[in-house]
């Protein structure tokens, strides 16, 4: 059997998993921009306390990012799992 | 308070337990019931080995000394793990495709087998790991301290090292008895793994329950730990972003290139799949060991007396208010976050050491090499065990050389530095296909020289290897080659300025080195392998047939492997091979699944040796590789001819399948033809035979014989006539009728045949409409046949034409070199289904046997139109029956006009 030429356009769903894996790869960039943005602040140099309000930002970016990493390793599963028996015959 | 035989007894029970549940572990996985062990949940559990005492204990130290800086050591991690479509995913399916035993296993396998680099990456990682472990035996000796002086405060145990030494001794004998027992495919320790998984569950627990007691037991809620957090001396948030951002980077690196996480992340998996449930669940835990580490903290701070030990506030904390119980159970968790990451470790590194180190060497200094028989399995378990011992009593070397003075944290950072110089090589062996084995020896060895003079050496302390003079004023006096201030970097702290200096050689190095350097064919194939894993499976092609023999390579197999085992692989191969036995031919294939197989157990470079020196010259060379391409090609060019032979056959096939079914049918015709002919020959022996039997009956009078005397003759007639036409039509379809070719005058011919035609039911009075004017020309061919064409067109006429008044219109017409002769009646014609008919032989339109012929009439004509070069037809449309003769004026001339 001759190889297949890669399709110019796919199916919407195939799509739609391509446009998740690189949500999947651009989440731990976006992760890590949001951490840099206490820099922003300079708390050090602010006379406010900050390490308690600067604790909550971080905590909730960090648990922020969970979940969406958690909704993404869902989806991207749930279309591995779908495709896993045609895949393997 | 707690006596202090009580929580040694406590912590044997532990130990006792975690044992059982290895043991249990080991026992299910034997009896392939290991599916519960498999489950994504203990990957992830056994992901927090990354979390150990450092974390358990320091992380509380950590920010009280430096606020919310402590969190970049989980941030670092959690990115990678929330990255994991990126990078993890492809760095577990390389190591399970690759059966990488370890970090360094995966660095040499990259870059051509290298046992060069895996050597140097051990080294890295020992290096690296001695103080990290030497810190986990300081925190437990240092909690049990705690218990031991009776009071809070002081962690003063008469003999520490005494402490020490048991817990290093105990931890040794747990590694080798459940880290060494197989050399498993792969290096899974299931047993390991598990209670790993038990105790990361333990210390989550421990660390969230003196969290929850500090927050809602000690301060009483939320809102009074934020206020104890403005009030306290970590209120103000002195976030240094080149810190914050360093360290972030650094504990992402660390997280892949630390040997233990190495160790549980890629070769303890067991499916890829549970990556998934670890990208989101490993960062949830993260997140909550770290959750109340700044609450401990300001708490432990405001609470305990001023010169208390911040590492120690999980403890001291719970055992300040009395809480017995929950000490003991924060006790258990420390112990737990320390004796797991000391087990893993050392199995991570026993193995790099064993794979590396000692079996490389053994077969170079033995007689015989591998090819000699002998228990290189014995070998390789022994040197493990011998590791991991060996190991452990360098970091109680180290801790008692340091005398456990240094701060938790800063230890645990460096050992992060020295692990993160393999990041580099590893990016490349997974992302770039131009990174070599050069670059990377290059950049390793840089990066490791920098860190260690900048880093590693200036930690002892001023009066430890490097002297005050060479710290502050540089060697021999060289300003710029200060350890902490290289090339006169004097603004960064002493951990950022080794991370920048050392990463950034390293990676300049690495870079030049691949960028100026060739790679061997060898390191291209799994530089290939490695950066398009999901391409396509592996196919390294390393080996051609030659030298091995699959008997020789048996016996060392089985040295490795185990007797057992390596027979059923190759009893496996051979039945695949389609070979009865235990020996295989040594394909290629088979030798490369061998060489993986032997990976499992004692790493790639060390497996490609042994191989090495049975399939004696036939590793890969450059010329193998254009050899094997030209091979391609010529196999390429062979099957493309074969396609081109097999579709001429079936070309071929086709005209014989055509000709088969035209000799049927031509079959058929003639069965059909001879039937007709028998029909039509019996018809008039039938009726002569039955009249010269009554003409035998001497009593007939002389009328009757004479009349039926006549009937006889007229049917013999017939039949000879039959018989004639059949023989001329024979003669003419098979084109040898000899042609009496003359010149003669078209009219007089159409005359001749007027007038023999004239006999036929003569009683018939024909209108005959002539253009005489158009008749005269001349024609140049058998004059006789034409005629005979023209009679028995017009005979037809004169016997079918079923008209009151019969018209025959003869027309004639010249057409450049043709001549065309039409003959029209106005009969009724002939049915158009029938007009292809009548020229077949035998054809009669009408049963009636008044024509006196046998249908052969027209089929003659058209066999001698066409010997004549001319042809007849039936011409439609005429208002009766209509026939068209065409003959060229000169036969051949139509051919040459």
């Amino acid at each position: 059997m001759s190889r297949k030429p890669r399709p110019l356009f796919l199916e919407r769903r195939s799509y739609r998993r391509r446009r998740l894996s690189d949500a999947a790869r651009i989440l731990p960039l976006l992760g890590f921009v949001l951490f840099l943005v206490p820099i922003l602040w300079l708390p050090a140099e602010t006379p406010a306390p900050d390490t308690g309000r600067g604790g909550v930002y971080v905590f909730a970016v960090w648990f922020l990012l969970i979940i969406a990493t958690f909704g993404l390793s869902r989806v991207l599963s749930d279309d591995e799992d779908a495709k896993r028996p045609d895949g393997d015959d | 308070m707690v006596p202090f035989n009580i929580l040694v007894a406590v912590c044997l029970f532990y130990v006792l337990v975690l044992f059982v549940v290895a043991w249990a572990a080991e026992r299910r996985a034997e009896r392939g019931r290991a599916h519960w062990l498999r489950s994504p949940t203990i990957y992830t559990l056994s992901l927090s080995i990354y979390c150990t005492a450092w974390t358990f204990y320091g992380a509380v130290g950590y920010a009280a000394r430096s606020g919310l800086e402590f969190v970049t050591i989980y941030l670092g991690p959690s990115l990678i793990m929330v990255g994991w479509w990126w990078f993890l995913r492809k760095l577990v399916r390389i190591g399970r495709s690759q059966r990488v035993t370890s970090i360094a296993d995966l660095i040499s396998s990259r870059y051509g087998k290298s046992n060069l680099l895996g050597v140097i990456v051990t080294l890295i990682a020992v290096v690296a790991a001695t103080p990290y472990i030497a810190l986990q035996l300081q925190s437990v000796t240092l909690s049990f301290g705690v218990f031991a002086s009776g009071t809070p405060e002081g962690w003063g145990l008469p003999d520490q090292g005494a402490t020490a030494l048991w817990v290093a001794g105990g931890l040794a004998i747990f590694t080798i008895l459940f880290g060494t027992r197989n050399l498993d495919a792969n290096e899974r320790h299931h047993g390991v793994v598990t209670a790993i998984a038990l105790e990361a569950v333990v210390k989550l627990v421990a660390l969230l329950a003196v969290g929850i007691f500090v927050v809602w037991g000690v301060a009483g809620s939320w809102a009074e730990v934020f206020a104890r957090i403005d009030a306290s001396p970590i209120a103000d948030w002195e976030l240094k972003p080149a810190r914050w951002i360093g360290l972030t980077m650094v504990s992402a690196a660390a997280v892949l290139t630390l040997p233990r996480m190495f160790q549980v992340m890629v070769v303890e998996n067991s499916d890829e799949r549970h990556l998934e449930t670890a990208s989101w669940a490993f960062p949830l835990y993260l997140l909550l060991m770290s959750l109340f580490v700044v609450p401990i903290a300001v708490v432990g701070l405001s609470v305990l007396p001023p010169g208390s030990n911040p590492d120690l506030f999980v403890l001291t904390l719970p055992l300040a208010f009395d809480q017995g119980k929950l000490a003991m159970l924060a006790f258990l968790g420390g112990f737990s976050s320390a004796t797991s990451m000391v087990i893993v470790a050392a199995i991570a590194l026993a193995t790099m050491v064993s794979n590396h180190i000692v079996v490389p060497l053994w077969l170079a200094f033995r007689e015989g090499g591998a090819r000699a028989p002998g228990d290189v399995r014995g070998i390789v378990l022994t040197s493990r065990r011998v590791s991991i011992a060996g190991i452990l009593a360098l970091g109680y070397i180290y801790y008692r050389l340091s005398g456990g003075s240094a701060a938790l944290a800063a230890i645990g950072l460096i050992a992060f530095v020295g692990v993160a110089q393999i990041l580099p090589a590893m990016m490349g062996a997974i992302f770039w296909r131009g990174a070599t084995g050069r670059g990377a020896a290059l950049g390793l060895v840089t990066g490791f020289l920098v860190w260690l003079y900048t880093l590693y050496l200036p930690s002892f302390g001023e009066e430890g290897l490097l002297s005050h003079a060479v710290l502050a004023e540089g060697p021999w006096g060289i300003s710029w080659l200060r350890p902490q201030a290289l090339f006169g970097s004097e603004a960064l702290d002493p951990l950022l300025h080794a991370v920048f200096w050392s990463l950034a050689l390293n990676t300049l190095a690495f870079i030049a080195g691949s960028l100026l350097s060739f790679p061997t064919p060898l390191e291209r194939l799994q530089g290939l392998a490695f950066v398009n894993v999901f391409d396509h499976a592996p196919g390294q092609g390393g080996w051609s047939r030659g030298g091995a023999e699959a008997e020789d390579l048996l016996a060392m197999s089985q040295g490795i492997l185990g007797a057992e085992e390596a027979q059923e692989f190759f009893r496996a191969e051979a039945a695949a091979q389609g070979r009865a036995g235990f020996l295989p031919d040594t394909t290629p294939e088979f030798i490369e699944r061998l060489e993986r197989r032997l990976a499992g157990s004692v790493g790639s470079a060390t497996a490609h040796a042994m191989i090495a020196q049975f399939a004696v010259g036939a590793a890969v060379s450059a010329q193998d590789l254009m050899a094997v391409a030209s091979e391609a090609q010529q196999i390429m060019e062979y099957s493309a001819q074969l396609e081109a032979k097999s579709e001429e056959l079936a070309r071929t096939a086709r005209q014989l399948r055509d000709a088969n079914d035209k000799l049927t049918e031509l079959s058929v015709q003639k069965d059909a033809f001879l039937s007709q002919i028998s029909h039509e020959l019996r018809t008039p022996m039938t009726s002569i035979r039955a009249f010269s039997e009554i003409l035998m009956d001497e009593d007939l009078p002389a009328d009757m014989r004479k009349k039926y005397a006549c009937i006889i003759q007229d049917e013999a007639i017939r039949l000879t006539g039959l018989l004639n036409d059949l023989l001329d039509l024979s003669v003419l379809e098979n084109r040898k009728v000899q042609l009496n070719v003359r010149v003669a005058n078209l009219h007089d011919l159409i005359d001749r045949a007027l007038q023999s035609a004239g006999s036929t039911r003569p009683e018939r009075s024909f209108l005959i409409h002539r253009d005489i004017a158009s008749e005269h020309m001349p024609v140049f061919t058998d004059t006789d046949r034409l005629v005979q064409v023209f009679i028995n067109l017009i005979s037809n006429a004169r016997k079918y034409c079923d008209a009151e008044r019969p018209e025959l219109t003869i027309k004639v017409r010249r057409r450049s070199s043709r001549i065309e002769i039409d003959f029209i009646d106005n009969g009724a014609g002939i049915p158009k289904k029938s007009q292809t008919l009548i020229f077949e032989k035998f054809a009669r339109l009408t049963d009636t046997s008044r024509a006196g012929g046998a249908g052969l009439g027209l089929a003659i004509c058209r066999e001698i139109m066409v010997n004549l070069g001319g042809s007849v037809a039936y011409l439609p449309g005429q208002g009766g029956a209509a026939f068209r003769v065409t003959l060229p004026v000169r036969k051949g001339a139509e051919k040459a006009a």
